[in-house]
């Protein structure tokens, strides 16, 4: 391999190629800060600062990912924090995965910000925005990059931070201002439990370095023992809240109501990933021995692998099904990623088997692709219809929208899976490792093939065909070329990725020296594994004509509503979850508020607090009557003393 | 019968207790100044029964100092009682308690 030998020469000589990884980290925290503090009132000059900074960060990235290829290096640590038994590093790791993910986050991000440009032209934080942006960039190439958990929990809590500031972007509205609390409460829980996997890898193994801790699991697969299972839940309570796995999903939904741009970058591309992500940096963890501690052994037998393969496939289905009476275009996409995120989840589970998680990785770079482009295209449609969100009062945007229709039906082929676009490949790639695991995942991926291009093509149709159903889509007219050249540049990798040979590059990371299927890639998947193809291509064409025969002639209101009678309002409304929710936690939430206030009012502050001083102030309240202000009592009092003293000291 | 030291020290001790007494008992601050002067001519006393004794004058001396500087201490003392009676129009102590709370 000329890269190998490319890669070797840099770390003989020395050179420190992969020092650039310190450049891609900090350029962003240095155009957000720099925004913020130096130009905050220059619009024009803060988005070019910020742009700026994101594209020579993927010019940067590109450059590593051609260094090395699929070869893994090192940066330079930095010691962050050395304490006896943990030399807390800041240590940037350089591997497949890495590069990959760094051109997606800073190639989505530097189209998103441009996109941005004209998206948020006319908003009074222009400035804000951008720098926040960047702000985001930099955590999410945090997690990426980072070589230890620690450093990983560190930007993990950043990126819930910045995710925070943009999705209550716009604070005036209560609801953005809810959704950023929802989103970063919800990500709170999962971000506990993804602590306590920290601690519980940090305390039997005695290093959080993910290089470390990958060669003692090959060393000893058993290493962790009984906390095996537990430490590997615990860990994907972390992914659980970030990639928005049921039962913590519901912070996704809500978080649309931050600016387009924003779910196009953060929920559909880069934040919503990392969980998958980061499963795909442990993965060692779920390829372990499994165990249980004693208190749980009733889950003997059932790998922690197991149940992050029901989670992810239940998410995928539920989320699917929700999707396909949702009338905002975008929280259809939202609960379209969900599902697609469920299904990512699910092949990590599947692939534990194997020791092969590309099949998600995979999934998860070309879904990045085309589902940041339908974020962007659908707020290409919102930015032209005024601001109308309910596909019911769009229509007929086909013609009045040329590239954003086109971009948006590419992304929703890719999206469904119609070869030769990416999602097929990819997607592909998931049903074939689960129909080897478990048939029965391998049912749920068709399913969800099938509601997924189903309730896209019902988008698709009833928003872009037919005749206007609302003022907002008569007056639309296509968006600025600020708008689509991101648009149209996203559409590239989402029609050509399948070309690369990306699904080999990915799991020869995971297995290396696997024979690959090797031959055609673009027919690849007909010949190494037809059932899973045909199935794939199958679902996607059934979903198609579903949603054709019923939205093909563009009627006025959803026909399939009536049909489905209570199912839909159900469908509507979520199943009910935030319902649920409302009904548990926060009850729960309130009593436990309501005991820690009464423990605090009554035994901290009245007991504690209260009792201490009232306790003094009684013995000074009677100390004080000693004090007769009389001088004669003190010198009586004074020679009894010595007297006293001098008998004590004459016995 | 010469009188011996143990004569002297009884002396000064009366002469302490009574000073002690004048403190404790009296009223009138002027009293109580006496009696701290009686207690302190009292310990003079007995220093200079010990130097005596000893045959070692550095005790004499030490009192004729002493007594010097009791003398301004009473110039002092007596100077702030006078200023006290002046502001307050007493010299009894009862009336002096503004030290309590």
């Amino acid at each position: 391999m000329e890269h190998a030998a490319v890669a070797q020469h840099a770390v003989e000589s020395g050179s420190k190629i992969q020092d650039l990884a310190w450049a891609i980290l900090i350029l962003p925290l240095v155009m957000a800060f720099g925004t913020a503090v130096l130009i905050p009132k220059n619009r024009s000059l803060s988005a070019v600062f910020n742009i700026s900074g994101v594209v020579v960060a993927f010019l940067l990235s590109f450059t590593l990912f051609c260094v090395f290829g699929g070869q893994s290096a090192d940066a330079t640590p930095f010691h962050w924090l050395p304490v006896s038994g943990l030399d807390a590093q800041i240590g940037l790791h350089i591997d497949a995965l890495a590069t990959l993910m760094l051109m997606v986050v800073t190639g989505v991000g530097s189209l998103v910000m441009i996109y941005s440009t004209g998206y948020m032209h006319d908003d009074r934080s222009y400035t804000r925005f951008f720098s926040t942006l960047s702000l985001f960039v930099f955590s999410m190439l945090g997690i990426v990059l980072a070589n230890n958990l620690l450093m990983l929990f560190v930007f993990w809590e950043l990126v819930g931070v910045s995710s925070y500031l943009l999705i209550g972007f716009w604070y005036e509205k209560p609801s953005a201002g809810d959704a950023s609390k929802k989103a970063f409460l919800t990500n709170r829980i999962g971000d506990f439990g993804f602590m306590l996997g920290i601690l519980a890898i940090w305390s039997v193994a005695g290093t959080l370095d993910i290089a470390a801790l990958k060669a003692q699991f090959i060393a000893n697969p058993a290493l962790l023992g009984p906390w095996a299972g537990l430490a590997g839940l615990l860990i994907f309570m972390g992914a659980m809240g970030k990639s928005a796995q049921f039962p913590l999903h519901v912070w996704l939904p809500d978080a649309m109501e931050g600016p387009t741009p924003v779910s196009a970058l953060i929920h559909a591309a880069t934040m919503v990933a990392a969980g998958v992500y980061m499963l795909c940096r442990v993965f060692f963890l779920y390829t372990a021995t499994p165990g249980w501690p004693a208190a749980l052994c009733f889950l003997d037998g059932i790998s922690a692998a197991t149940i992050i393969t029901c989670i992810g496939g239940f998410t995928a289905l539920f989320a699917a099904v929700i999707a396909v009476q949702q009338d905002d275009i975008k929280r259809i996409l939202a609960y379209s990623t969900l599902s697609q995120l469920g299904l990512m989840v699910m092949a990590v589970g599947l692939g534990a088997k194997t020791g092969d998680a590309s099949a998600s990785m995979y999934h998860l770079v070309t879904h990045a692709g085309f589902k940041a482009m339908l974020f962007l295209g659908a707020g290409s449609v919102i930015h032209a219809c005024h601001h109308e969100q309910d596909i019911w009062k769009m229509g007929g945007l086909r013609t009045k929208m040329p590239k954003t229709f086109w971009t948006f039906a590419l992304g929703t082929a890719a999206l469904a899976g119609l070869p030769p676009l990416s999602g097929f490949y990819s997607k592909d790639e998931i049903l074939a490792v689960a129909l080897e695991a478990n048939p029965i995942f391998f049912g749920v991926g068709v399913l969800v093939t099938v509601l997924t291009t189903f309730y896209m093509s019902r988008l698709v149709l009833v928003a872009f065909f037919g005749k206007p159903r609302g003022e907002g889509a008569d007056h639309a007219h296509e968006s600025p070329a600020s708008m689509t050249t991101p648009l149209l540049v996203l559409a590239v990798p989402s029609a050509f990725i399948a070309w690369l040979p990306l699904g080999e590059f990915l799991s020869n990371h995971f297995t290396p020296g696997h024979a690959a299927h090797g031959g055609d890639i673009l027919f690849g998947p007909f010949n190494h594994n037809p059932i899973a193809a045909f199935f794939g291509l199958g679902a996607a064409l059934f979903g198609f004509s579903l949603a054709y025969s019923l939205y093909g002639k563009s009627p006025a209101q959803d026909p399939l509503s009536p049909k489905l009678g209570l199912l839909s309002q159900a469908m509507r409304n979520r199943f009910y979850i935030d319902e649920i929710y409302d009904g548990i936690v926060v009850p729960l939430h309130n009593l436990l508020s309501q005991v820690a206030d009464a423990i605090d009012r009554w035994l901290i502050s009245g007991l504690a607090v209260r009792g201490l001083a009232g306790v003094v102030e009684i013995a000074g309240r009677a100390l004080r009557l000693v004090q007769t202000g009389s001088i004669q009592t003190y010198a009586f009092l004074f020679t009894a003393g010595v007297l006293l003293i001098v008998l004590l000291a004459l016995k | 019968m010469t009188p011996g030291l143990h004569h002297y020290l009884i002396v000064s001790a009366l002469l302490f207790s009574l000073g002690l007494l004048g403190v404790v008992a009296r009223r009138n601050l002027f009293v109580i100044f006496m009696g701290l002067e009686l207690m302190l001519n009292a310990a003079n006393l007995a220093l200079v029964a010990f130097s005596r004794y000893h045959n070692n004058l550095n005790g004499q001396v030490m009192v004729f100092f002493i007594i010097t500087v009791a003398a301004a201490e009473v110039a002092v003392g007596l100077a702030l009682l006078v200023a006290l009676y002046r502001k307050r129009q007493t010299a009894h102590v009862e009336d002096l308690t503004s030290l309590k709370l």
